[in-house]
């Protein structure tokens, strides 16, 4: 029992991760309903520019948090600009089609320009702890993980029910042509909708750092994959469902690894992805719409 | 001459003979050595690579749904013939067919339930799969666990390659052209119209991804055989990604378009050896640039033919 509440206090701070990457997959999603598959790549590009943040100028983790989070919400929108939004009116395999694109492209430019190799993320930035409480190891690494996640994740369910872009936001992906009569500029409403999310897959990244201690230009892929399984788990396009499919994920992920053969772990989880589309395509919070002609 | 190129027979005359000349030819210069080793692997990837395009482009160009696990056929088709040959010894052509059918069956198992799903859900879906076969051949300590089979006897030669590629444009040309071909072309260009005309899609689709998955692999066979040395970590989904630029390229719905852009990506690959990263990102370019400003590829859906070629020397006249 004991081991068991360790791999699940462990899976915690891996599912936060997870959940926070999920909510891009899920926002972009609801709103112009395209897999971003660059998202995984901006989360890389967050824990690069967290690194060089910390190991050049020498900030404060939090600082080189919010550095990360500016510099990703700016790319965000720099790829819907260029890339997405010329393709609007296209069939969604075009679409998706060239968000592999730009997800060979983040990573390729990174590898051109910062080598291909893996970095020691700075431990100068964050001295990680062990602490042993009731018979449970805690280090301070998860419990920074896991707080600062939901820190996050409050925030954004302020933004998205409090504020009027929240409800901007609600309303286009609610029904965009009705929206736009609303007065509501639909542009400027998906533009702010990639600058957070790609600001929450900035966080992750520096969390993901954290986590594994090593970065390298290739690290968004399958972090990238698991969140968006995590976000259909969920049920894709619905806030909380991101959340708590990216718990799930990483309790799964870490379940696997600790009671049975951690080469299988990335198997598994496309097992879940496949059979929840089998068995309820629409996530565990989806409800089921019909198909109109 | 446009007459004579008007007529069916004369047409397959002529197109047996270029076909003929090209192998006679190539093969000389194999023979002779003026393709050295460098240009002879170019080959083989090139005829690999044609395989690969023409058949994903069966599934994502033709039948329009979205594969992004070819790499996972062309891995059962590369296992399980390396197995047939050098495991049990047997001669070449069992492996290959055996490789066809384990990839074809491979591909039904897959098919059946996900080709329910749709568009982006089912690229994921496939996506998952390919994976799954990766990880689960490095998992399998008959093959070599993630180090692979090593030291296959090269058996793939130029005409074994030839062949394949002749064999595959054909088939798939013909299906395409045929009642079956007329069906799955149908459910791309709207699945339910389709369905209310009486096709029955899932059917359709599922022909559609075995026959492709089929050929894959054949490919992943002929790879396995030439290159001494195959393991799980060569078929990942970048694999799949390489395929899916080719077909993207040529003309999502265009055999020859397909032919072409194999050919190109091949050279292109050769070419940028010493660069991978920069081969990458002209990749990615390309996957944008296509998508953003000529969705339908440099082909579209038309068709190279020597009538076309016919046409322009007919025009110039």
């Amino acid at each position: 029992m004991l081991e068991f509440m360790q791999q699940l206090i462990n899976g915690l701070s891996l599912g936060a991760i997870y959940a926070l990457i999920a909510l891009g997959y899920t926002m972009v999603y609801g709103i112009i309903k395209l897999i971003n598959f660059a998202h995984g790549e901006i989360m890389m590009v967050g824990a690069y520019v967290g690194f060089f943040s910390i190991s050049v100028f020498g900030s404060h983790i939090i600082v080189a948090m919010l550095f990360a989070m500016i510099a990703c919400a700016i790319l965000g929108v720099i790829i819907e600009k260029i890339a997405y939004r010329p393709l609007r009116g296209a069939t969604r395999i075009a679409a998706l089609i060239t968000a592999i694109g730009v997800s060979l492209f983040l990573q390729y430019t990174t590898v051109f320009f910062l080598s291909p190799q893996q970095r020691i993320f700075p431990q100068t930035a964050f001295q990680t702890k062990d602490y042993l409480i009731a018979g449970l190891s805690i280090s301070n690494k998860d419990v920074f993980i896991f707080v600062s996640a939901l820190i996050l994740m409050a925030i954004l369910q302020f933004i998205i029910r409090k504020t009027r872009t929240g409800k901007a936001m609600r309303a286009v992906s609610l029904d965009r042509d009705a929206a736009v009569l609303m007065g509501i500029s639909v542009d400027r409403t998906i533009s702010i909708t990639f600058a957070i999310g790609s600001s929450l897959a900035a966080a992750a990244g520096i969390m993901v750092g954290i986590y594994y201690s090593t970065i390298n230009p290739l690290m968004g892929i399958l972090p990238g994959l698991k969140a968006f399984v995590a976000a259909v788990l969920g049920g894709i396009g619905i806030v909380p469902g991101a959340m708590v499919g990216g718990f799930l994920i990483g309790i799964l992920e870490t379940l696997v690894s600790g009671y049975g053969n951690s080469l299988y772990r990335d198997a598994v989880v496309f097992g879940v992805l496949i059979l929840i589309l089998l068995v309820k395509p629409t996530g565990i919070f989806g409800k089921n719409t019909g198909e109109k002609v | 001459m446009k007459k004579i190129l008007k007529n069916k027979l004369s047409q397959f005359i002529i197109n047996v003979i270029i076909l003929a000349a090209i192998f006679t030819i190539v093969q000389y210069m194999l023979n002779v050595g003026i393709l050295n080793r460098f240009y002879e692997i170019t080959l083989t990837s090139m005829c690999i690579n044609i395989i690969l395009a023409v058949s994903l482009n069966l599934i994502n160009g033709f039948t329009g749904q979205l594969s992004l696990g070819h790499a996972g056929f062309m891995a059962i088709g590369a296992y399980v013939s390396v197995v047939i040959t050098n495991y049990f010894e047997l001669p070449l052509i069992i492996g290959l067919i055996g490789g066809c059918l384990g990839a074809a069956i491979a591909g039904f198992i897959i098919g059946v339930p996900t080709l329910r799903l749709k568009g982006d859900y089912l690229a994921i879906a496939t996506l998952g799969f390919g994976e799954i076969i990766r990880v689960l051949l490095q998992n399998i300590d008959y093959v070599g666990g993630p180090a692979g089979i090593s030291g296959i006897a090269k058996q793939t030669n130029w005409a074994w390659l030839f062949g394949s590629v002749i064999l595959t444009v054909i088939i798939i040309q013909n299906i395409i052209n045929s009642s079956y071909g007329r069906a799955i072309i149908s459910v791309r260009e709207d699945e339910i119209a389709a369905e209310v005309m009486g096709v029955n899609t899932t059917n359709y689709k599922v022909l559609a991804f075995v026959i492709g998955a089929l050929f894959a692999g054949l490919a992943g066979g002929l790879y396995g055989h030439y290159f001494y040395i195959i393991k799980p970590e060569t078929f990942n989904f970048l694999k799949s990604f390489d395929i899916l630029v080719m077909v993207v390229l040529g003309g999502l719905g265009s055999t020859t378009g397909a032919i072409i852009a194999a050919i190109f990506i091949t050279v292109l690959t050769a070419a940028l050896q010493a660069f991978p990263a920069v081969r990458m990102i002209i990749y990615a370019l390309i996957l944008i640039l296509v998508m953003i400003y000529r969705p339908q590829g440099l082909m579209g859906n038309k068709e190279l033919t020597i009538r076309s070629f016919g046409k322009i020397w007919g025009e110039k006249r």
